[in-house]
Formats: C-alpha cells, structure tokens, sequence
C-alpha cells in the first residue's frame, strides 16, 4: 500500500510520517501531483494558519489535484480544516470538499483559546476510521479555530459547545486532533484510516 | 471537557536529563528517550524539554535527541533552548516537536514571538517566564537561569511581561516560580493566581511540586490549565498514574493514565 503525506509546509509532517512508521507504514513526503494521485492513501497534515495553508497549495498547483482525489484522503487538524469551503482564520476560500466553514472559538469567560490538551471524542456516528473506538476516548488538540457539528460529523467535544472532531465527506476524512500524538487511541484511528 | 495536563519536565544537558535546586547543582537523572517512553507510558499528558545551557551557551537546541524522542513517542512535546529564529525553530518542529518554547531570547528580542506565531501559528509558541519576588515585593523576570553564572535580574515585572507576549503571540505560557523551584513546598499559587487573572492563553504552573495536594491547588485555587513538575516524577516520589487517580477523586478533570494496549508496539 503507497501512502503519501502532501508537503504543504505543515510542521508536524515529521511526526504523522513517525506515527505511521510505528504502524509499519513508511509514508512519502511528496508535492509531486502524479505520485499523490496515484497513492493509496493521501494524508493532508498541517500545522500553521489556513491563509499560508492554502497559498503553499496554491503554489505547488495541488489544489484542483487535491479536490479531484478519490481514494481516502485524511486532513489532520489544519489538514482537515482546508478540506472545508472556507476558514474565518484569514477569511480565505478552502478546498471546499466537506460543506463547512471553519470558526474561530468565541470568547467566553474561562474558555481559552488556543483549544489546547486532551478533550474527549464523543462519537456521534458509526463509521470504520472509528473502529474500536470507545464512547469518550481522549485525543490531544491544539487548535484556535474549528469546523461546526454537521452531517459530515462522524465524533464531536465539548469546549464552550461542541464542534466536529472527526468528520468524512465522501472520501474525504479529517480528525481535528493530533491523531499522531493522542497515544494508543490516535495509533488506532491512524491505523483504521489505512485500511479504509 | 478539556481535561488538566500533567507535564514531566525533563531538564537536557549535554544528552542528558539533569535536574537542579533553585535552578542550580545539576545531577544526572536519565537517558532522554528512556525518560520520555517511562512517562509516555505513565499517563503524562505532554513532556517539555529544556535545553538548559543552549541559551546561556549561546547555541539553539540539538536537533538529533529531538528526532529521536519523536520517533518513539505518541504524546505531545515541546522543546526550548537557545531557539532564537524562525529558522531555528522550524528545524525543531521539522524534527517532530510540537511546539517551541522560548523565554531568554524573547526577552532580548520581544518581535521573535510575532515572528513565531505568524510562520507557525500561536499554538505552536510558548512562552516560558522565569520570576522571582524582588526584596519590593515585585515578580520580575529573570534571563539564562540555565546556568547560575549568567542569571539576570531584569527589571521587567512578571505579569507586564505575560501581557507583552499573549499581545505579541505566546499561544501558551509557562511560568516558572523560581522561589518555589526544587523544594517541593507547593507552587506559588499567588503568583499564579495573579498570572491567570491576566493570562488568557493555557498557562501552566512550573516550580514547587512536592506533593498530590500541590497539583490540586494549582488547579483548583489557581485554575491553571497544566501543571509541570521534575524532580518528583524523575526520583519516583510521585508516581503519574497513582496522582492522576487521586486528583480524579479529587474532582479534577485528568486524563486517566494510559491503559496497556497492543495497538501500540
């Protein structure tokens, strides 16, 4: 199996690519639009801001690639954030794969922002990517803006309301969470996303 | 619910784990990776390393003991020392870090904090203060406290500072109590308490950690979001599971301590 993590300058590729090792997957780091389309499996990771997210995309001319994919695609936090239409964090246009626009968390007392630790995933739907996952198992976040709870959404938490966690459209899949450092339960979504 | 954080602090000097009193008399404590897997399977929710003689050194952290913690370890960690640039801290998160802590060159540079958190985003950069109370009764903050020779006393207060920097773009900041630091009495919940009155971000308790009690005032009284301790969890005194259980009872939210699971080798 050929998995592909796309090279789109988010600084947490080293440890998905790690993550995926430790599962007995060496994943290439590609910008290369022939290799991602002929990949397997195709891995969106990301770690930054939507605006430079989106231009980096842009200017390796993956954007129209990344939207005409049909094998599984996961988008790991900002990843997942750019398979959306649109991000408030800049107020740019996203890959518009999965109906949702990303918000900022709104200010309330007590709520800090960044999202920033372990929250638990409560799962909303059935799905195989959360394969023997438990009804509250935690995953660690680091994140300031998020997609809303919608049909897309397979898993929410609960901070200042719920949002999506894990959503999939499609072929297109994301978990908002660092799925590559939430421990035994980010290895088991990883792993069930490779054999999606 | 967002669950408190329990964070092994893990002290790096010349490869190795090191840990001081009142950030001086540095002893041995351990290999860096064996440390971190111990923790990682003890339920830490997240380790900081500090390369403790990079800043006063002069040089940004070395890279390779970064890579190979990231290799091995599925929990989140942060790495500080000596990171003076974006550059530099691009290396660091390129080797598998997840977020870069700066606190001496911030100081001697506030913009590198913007520069961070618009090459990275804000939740990539922490922050980390070191404060002492001055004889005025003040907190001000204190630079290359990793090597007891060049320690500064800047006159900068404390709480300016952590404005300063949520302003510039600190996305988490680490308080490090020097007072308390090593002697296990408690953190500074003063100090705290009057941290979290003006810290927006996560802000995470460092220095006084002796007991299961101190953790829970921290959180309780002072409504940090992550607590950091060294020498407790390096010599075993506390043990990361029993402590989780116990601030469980106590009616803090904490992540329970990582089950045995063979879906990680």
């Amino acid at each position: 199996m050929s998995v592909v993590l796309v090279d789109a300058g988010g600084t947490n590729i080293g440890s998905v690519r790690y993550a995926l090792q430790r599962l007995g997957v060496d994943a290439a780091l590609t910008a290369d639009a022939a290799t991602i389309r002929a990949a397997d499996k195709v891995i969106l990771p990301g770690v930054g801001a939507a605006g430079p997210g989106m231009a980096r995309l842009r200017e390796l001319g993956l954007v129209e690639l990344m939207r005409s994919l049909t094998q599984p695609v996961l988008g790991v936090c900002l990843g997942m954030q750019l398979l959306c239409e649109r991000s408030e964090e800049g107020d740019v246009s996203c890959l518009g794969v999965v109906p949702a626009a990303v918000r900022r968390f709104r200010e309330q007392p007590g709520l800090r922002v960044p999202h920033m630790g372990w929250n638990r995933l409560n799962r909303r739907r059935q799905h195989p990517l959360l394969a023997g996952l438990g009804e509250q198992d935690w995953a660690y976040f680091v994140h300031s803006y998020a997609v809303p709870v919608g049909d897309y959404a397979l898993a929410t938490a609960d901070y200042g309301g719920e949002f999506a966690t894990v959503i999939a459209s499609g072929n297109f899949h994301g978990m908002q969470f660092h799925p590559e450092r939430s421990a035994s339960v980010g290895a088991r979504l990883l792993k069930n996303f490779l054999e999606l | 619910m967002l669950s408190r954080r329990i964070i092994p602090c893990l002290d790096v000097r010349d490869g190795k784990v090191v840990k001081g009193v009142r950030f001086r008399d540095h002893v041995v404590m351990g290999e860096i990776v064996e440390l971190a897997l111990r923790y990682r399977d003890e339920g830490a929710d997240e380790l900081v390393f500090y390369d403790i003689t990079a800043s006063p050194e002069g040089r940004s952290v070395d890279r390779g003991w970064v890579e190979r913690v990231a290799r091995v370890i599925d929990i989140p960690f942060c790495v500080a020392g000596g990171i003076r640039s974006v550059e530099e801290a691009r290396a660091v998160l390129y080797a598998g870090a997840d977020k870069i802590s700066v606190n001496s060159p911030a100081l001697e540079r506030p913009a590198l904090i913007s520069e961070l958190a618009s090459a990275f985003g804000v939740q990539c950069v922490v922050v980390g203060v070191d404060s002492l109370r001055d004889a005025d009764g003040e907190w001000r903050v204190r630079q290359y406290t990793g090597d007891p020779s060049r320690t500064q006393a800047l006159p900068r207060r404390t709480l300016d500072w952590m404005v300063e920097a949520q302003q510039l773009g600190a996305g988490e900041i680490v308080l490090n109590c020097m007072g308390s630091d090593g002697v296990r009495q408690g953190y500074d919940l003063q100090q705290l308490q009057a941290a979290r009155a003006i810290c927006q971000v996560p802000l995470i308790a460092s220095g006084g950690a002796g007991a299961p009690e101190h953790f829970r005032d921290a959180f309780v009284q002072a409504d940090v979001d992550g607590a950091l301790a060294a020498s407790v969890f390096h010599s075993g005194a506390i043990a990361i599971p029993m402590l989780k259980q116990w601030l469980g009872g106590q009616g803090v939210l904490v992540r329970p301590a990582a089950k045995t699971d063979d879906s990680h080798d």
